[in-house]
């Protein structure tokens, strides 16, 4: 496949990201701040968010499963995984939180839990369609060509 | 964990190189924080525990300008952090959150943070935090300052010397220069303290007190020049009135009569509102002129909300109480409220008027003035900004603004001047409600608009013809309407169509069956995609059902002209035929589009 293809289709599956919701205007800031003295930093900063939310929706699925729920607690992992999804520009993870912390301000357990696993399925959605992006980019460094801009109004 | 940032070179200029702690213990945020801080090219610092920060910051105070911490954090607030910097260190500290909820940002800023930023930040908001340390350093220095002169009022520093005015002294010993119109502005502030003491002859002229007389002086000089040469300069030539300027504004006036109101208002209800006389409707007696604020549309929140509900403006509310005979106590005047409970973003608001027997032609008998006192309900959820006049007889035209659903829409309620109809109970409903994107394909909202007129007696039997749904080429063949056969084919074309959205403005003239013209104007609107439908419905008078909707384009299609049809609906037309039954032809005499923002030529016109 040449390079000019692999690009076409690098853009249009950005695209698409956006078109479904699952990124948002953030995350082309991220890329807009990538730049020869830093190559790599949307992957640093996405990698950091997969390790991150990994841990806390461990955290918030241990915390649910307590004989009595500390809200408290589930609601401050909830908020910092919003501020961590919001900061990558992963809408959907973000839109999840804000419905989870409203369950968990109402400490309704069963919402909780459906919420949880709803973001666990927007979040593996997310990581699976980012990790496809970033394998497109590699593939087209490595063919030799340039990863293309985006520039998207919102 | 703590990261700090190597100097590379101490002689940087201020703001370059300005050092800050930035607190986070989410890492995916410090971390991004840290490369925009890096990228505004200042000296970073991070760390993921407030203790830690505190300890830091306790060791050398010196060491950094400015602190930015988040608010959730494990081990420690960020709100009492905020307070032992401001009390230990008195560093500016700026406060970050993913939640903007203003009961947090208040308490961000009444503990004393220089700035509240919402996660996820933007480097342009990173790019002038600087100026929160300038702030700081110049109020410092003011104090410095004072506190010196008051202990030696003899003694002071030579020009260009560490603690002159035109200076400030940085925490590293550098000089940094002040702008030069700020030192300006301060030798202004001080001319005007030395000329307070001045010679009275040489202070200012008095100002004009506007007055009744002057507005009406002024609404005759802009009659009398026509609205669109009417300027400052001609008017006040015009109204030929000594000593009178433009700064001579109306507005002061305005606010001259709410606070008088309200201080009469209070005293009505010290007193308890026992005294009838001002319960008379002619001038409101204690709440100014209530015509003047009626006749220019601005009701001054403040001279009503202090009001008892059973005092004043309560009891205005029964025959008794507006001073009008032969009523029934029976009838009054309602303005209801009603929220959707299950969405914030959706506000009903139900205007009923009950007309009085014996007052059928006068419509509202407080046109525009809720009675239940609440007027800040019309305010409520910024959907409906203003309500000036609800007419209840139908030739008036009332335009609602919406804020809410739609970019710059609005309605216009209203009808020809048809001698057939005349409305004696008419309830309006208004409703804006956004329609969320259909399965994450579209952006922005779809709004859905729908304003209907309720209950309209007809003075006399009409024909009953049946209603029609459909498009107007359906109604010509159902009815005596001729009809011109490319009407029904007609499409508008604005070019360049990305983020445009079309209006059609139906004027209906005299003639009940007379569309003069009909115009397209492309807009500007917010959402890059919006499909938004506008229906009208107007039962028992002239109305015409609109649909706009805009054909989603692809994202490689912004050069691309879209065509854009307009589908004209008539729902209900029996209002329109006299009783003889003939009506005459209905006249499209010219469609106009324009699209100022498209790359081709500026105006079309097509002619039918």
């Amino acid at each position: 496949m040449e390079v000019g293809q692999m690009q076409r289709r690098l853009i249009d599956y950005t695209k698409s990201l956006f078109m479904e919701g699952i990124l948002d205007g953030q995350f082309l800031q991220l890329q807009q701040l990538q730049d020869e003295s830093n190559p790599d930093f949307v992957v640093e900063v996405v990698s950091l968010f997969f390790e991150d939310a990994e841990k806390l929706l461990n955290d918030i699925t241990r915390a649910l499963d307590q004989q009595s729920v500390d809200f408290k607690r589930v609601d401050a992992h909830v908020h910092q995984l919003k501020g961590s999804s919001a900061s990558i520009g992963a809408q959907r993870v973000k839109n999840g939180c804000i419905a989870f912390r409203n369950f968990c301000e109402e400490q309704n357990v069963d919402g909780s839990l459906r919420c949880l696993q709803q973001i666990k399925q927007e979040y593996y959605l997310a990581k699976n369609k980012l990790e496809t992006l970033f394998r497109l980019e590699q593939q087209i460094v490595a063919a030799g060509g340039s990863v293309p801009m985006m520039e998207l109004s919102f | 964990m703590t990261v700090e940032g190597v100097i590379d070179d101490p002689r940087d200029q201020f703001p370059i190189g300005m050092r800050v702690l930035a607190v986070d213990d989410d890492p995916t945020c410090l971390f991004l924080l840290e490369t925009l801080l890096r990228r505004c090219q200042y000296h970073v610092t991070t760390t993921n525990q407030a203790k830690t920060a505190l300890k830091m910051l306790r060791e050398n105070r010196d060491r950094f300008d400015l602190v930015i911490s988040d608010v959730q954090m494990p081990d420690m607030d960020g709100f009492k952090l905020l307070e032992l910097v401001g009390l230990e260190m008195d560093l500016p500290v700026i406060m970050l959150s993913i939640n903007g909820d203003t009961k947090l940002v208040m308490k961000g800023i009444s503990h004393g943070a220089c700035d509240y930023l919402l996660k996820p930040v933007r480097i342009e908001e990173l790019k002038n935090i600087w100026q929160h340390v300038i702030r700081r350093k110049k109020f410092d220095s003011k104090d410095r300052n004072n506190s010196c002169n008051q202990e030696k009022p003899h003694t002071g520093s030579g020009e260009g010397g560490p603690g002159s005015a035109g200076t400030l002294l940085d925490q590293n010993g550098k000089l940094n220069k002040k702008r030069k119109d700020q030192n300006e502005e301060e030798d202004e502030d001080n001319d005007e303290n030395e000329h307070d003491n001045d010679d009275p002859s040489t202070q200012k002229k008095p100002r004009v007190v506007w007055s009744v007389d002057l507005h009406r002086k002024f609404v005759a000089a802009v009659n009398q020049l026509g609205i669109d040469k009417a300027v400052p300069k001609k008017i006040l030539d015009m109204m030929n009135v000594e000593k009178l300027t433009r700064e001579n504004k109306y507005r002061l006036y305005l606010k001259r009569i709410s606070s008088v109101a309200n201080q009469q208002a209070n005293m009505v209800a010290a007193l308890g509102g026992t005294d009838a006389s001002y319960l008379q409707m002619g001038s409101l007696n204690g709440v100014g002129n209530f015509h003047t604020l009626n006749g220019s549309g601005q009701f001054p929140n403040t001279a009503f909300r202090s009001f008892p509900p059973s005092g004043m403006l309560g009891r205005l509310n029964t025959p008794a109480g507006l001073g009008i005979h032969n009523l029934p106590s029976s009838g009054m005047t309602q303005l209801s409220h009603a929220q959707n409970s299950s969405s914030n973003t959706i506000d009903q608001f139900n205007f009923q008027q009950v007309i009085l027997p014996g007052n059928h032609n006068d419509g509202s008998v407080l046109q525009g003035m809720p009675m239940p006192l609440e007027l800040d309900q019309l305010q409520y959820n910024k959907c409906v900004t203003q309500v000036r006049e609800l007419s209840t007889a139908i030739d008036h035209t009332t335009v609602f603004p919406i804020s809410s659903g739609l970019g710059d829409a609005k309605i216009t309620i209203g009808s020809s001047s048809n001698p057939l109809l005349r409305v004696t109970n008419n309830t309006l409903l208004l409703e804006g409600s956004p329609q969320g994107a259909q399965g994450g394909k579209v952006f922005g909202n779809q709004s859905s608009l729908s304003i209907s007129s309720l209950n309209s007696e007809l003075c006399s039997p009409l024909p009953d013809h049946s209603r029609l749904n459909d498009n107007w080429s359906t109604a010509a063949q159902s009815s005596p309407f001729p009809l011109n056969d490319r009407f029904k084919q007609a499409t508008l074309q604005p070019c360049n169509l990305r983020g445009n959205m079309s209006t059609m403005a139906f004027q209906i003239g005299s003639d009940p069956c007379d569309v003069s013209s009909v115009t397209s104007i492309s807009t500007q609107s917010q959402d890059i995609r919006a499909d938004i439908q506008c229906r009208a419905n107007l039962i028992g008078s002239n109305a015409s059902q609109i649909s706009n909707n805009a054909p989603p384009q692809g994202w490689d299609d912004h050069n691309q002209d879209g065509s854009y049809h307009s589908n004209v609906m008539c729902s209900s037309i029996n209002s329109m035929i006299p009783f003889n039954g003939t009506v005459g032809p209905l006249d499209i005499t010219e469609v106009e589009a324009r699209a100022p923002h498209g790359p081709k030529e500026a105006s079309r016109k097509f002619y039918f």
